[in-house]
């Protein structure tokens, strides 16, 4: 058997993972009409105000994002912990870290890009401010995959428990807290008019910082894990 | 130095060492609180602004550098437990954690306590009482997160991955809470403008954090002591304990 590189390892997990999600659609749509829903509440909860709605649109927008990405996070490694793909990867002669970020590419992909896409839709009809929404996409683009990395590391960290749902909200929430404020202000200055530039840096700054450190952090919670 | 580490990382040495030190640390935290208390809530002037009701500091203030000390404790017994696989290191991490959401809490309950006299309202949304509130949710993922593995080794483990983890955004969530009311909310009022604190309403603050840290030591001890012997139940030198 011939042995892959380095990126060709990446490559082959990202494809395999992507594949695995383009085959089980329901799951692929889950994370999407979970974040639909969770906005669609809101109108119903504080009432149909268009002012207020707009007003808090950023933070509805953000706070159903990372609701829903939560909910999808115990996807990335359940069915590979259950059939033993991951202890091959751990076993592999490839650094863990690299394949942790190919399966973090991959579920950012399926959960995160999704989320982009619709959310000028929901935007538009929480009447936000028009000219927020470029920076609306831009919190998102990079926003979701700090959830996803920060994730990986709380799912690494439970995958081994039976019931790891409630813990994991208690782990991942509080470390998504700079996330949510810098996306929801950013969108909000840019409603007001004003430049977003200061938290659209941090959260650049945010998204290299957990790019560069969780994939270690989550292989060595695998590690664990697998023990 | 190392002779001392490998001592103190040794079940029984631990057990016995802290047996020892458990009524020389009750002293010296009771002498400490005593006089801390006695001299905050009596001898020290009242202030000039808000009166008595400041003297809740003494309890507050204290309180509050505890949570954030047990926390960078609990971090550094992480690094040892990766690095050095030392059982006293995750046990000590894993006995700290109640401690220090317990501190968290009473600096969480009275802050907003204080709050009342002063801002006229139990609880804003100060940026510290915030990122208090959010290291109270981290030192009880913490705690959760090591009841919910039954493997004792492993759940040391992934405590002191997470404790690791936490102590790195601790900095960031403190700092980006920190903008986000500065930004959010026009300058309310500030605890202490003054540049300086006096001596006399220092030295009382002072005696106060200094016991609260004895008694951080001396509930620990305890705890781990506890932790020791029913984790090490089945072994040799706990059994000698009790047969003696």
């Amino acid at each position: 058997m011939k042995r892959l590189s380095l990126s060709q390892a990446f490559a082959f997990i990202l494809r395999r993972d992507l594949l695995i999600a383009l085959r089980n659609r329901s799951e692929l749509a889950n994370p999407l009409l979970f974040f639909v829903l969770v906005i669609t509440l809101f109108p119903l909860a504080v009432g149909a105000e268009p002012n207020l709605l707009a007003r808090i649109a950023p933070g509805i927008i953000w706070v159903a994002a990372l609701l829903s990405s939560m909910l999808s996070l115990d996807a990335m490694f359940r069915s590979d912990f259950e059939d033993g793909t991951l202890e091959q990867m751990l076993l592999s002669a490839h650094p863990v870290p690299v394949l942790v970020l190919a399966k973090v590419t991959a579920h950012w992909l399926v959960t995160g890009l999704p989320l982009l896409l619709i959310s000028p839709l929901l935007a538009m009809m929480l009447g936000l401010d028009e000219g927020a929404y470029g920076i609306l996409l831009l919190t998102v683009l990079i926003g979701t995959p700090i959830l996803s990395l920060i994730g990986a590391i709380g799912v690494a960290l439970t995958i081994g428990l039976r019931k790891g749902g409630i813990i994991l909200s208690l782990l991942v929430l509080p470390l998504y807290v700079p996330v949510l404020i810098f996306a929801a202000s950013a969108v909000d200055m840019a409603s007001g008019g004003l430049s977003a530039m200061p938290q659209i840096s941090m959260m650049l700054a945010f998204l290299f910082l957990s790019l560069s450190l969780s994939p270690w952090a989550t292989a060595a919670a695998l590690r664990m894990s697998m023990s | 130095m190392w002779k001392w580490f490998h001592q103190w990382g040794s079940p029984p040495h631990f057990y016995r060492r802290a047996g020892k030190w458990l009524p020389w640390l009750g002293g010296l935290f009771a002498v400490f609180f005593i006089s801390g208390l006695v001299d905050g809530l009596v001898f020290a002037p009242a202030d000039y602004q808000q009166g008595e009701s400041y003297r809740i500091i003494y309890v507050h203030v204290p309180a509050a550098w505890m949570s954030m000390f047990i926390y960078m404790v609990m971090a550094v017994c992480g690094i040892i437990v990766l690095v050095w696989r030392m059982k006293m290191a995750e046990i000590v991490l894993i006995s700290s954690a109640p401690i220090g959401a317990s501190f968290t809490f009473l600096a969480l309950v009275t802050g907003s306590l204080w709050g009342k006299p002063m801002w006229g309202t139990y609880w804003v949304w100060d940026a510290r009482l915030t990122s208090e509130l959010i290291l109270l949710f981290l030192y009880l993922g913490v705690i959760g997160l090591y009841g919910a593995i039954d493997e004792k080794r492993m759940a040391g483990r992934a405590v002191a991955i997470l404790a690791i983890v936490g102590a790195v955004n601790i900095p960031i969530i403190h700092f980006s809470v920190e903008w986000w009311n500065s930004l959010h909310q026009g300058p309310t009022v500030t605890k202490f403008d003054k540049p300086s604190i006096h001596w006399s309403m220092l030295l009382p603050l002072l005696l106060m954090a200094v016991a609260f840290q004895i008694y951080y030591v001396w509930a620990l001890f305890l705890k781990v002591r506890a932790e020791l012997l029913q984790r090490e139940r089945n072994s040799r030198w706990v059994e000698e304990l009790f047969r003696s």
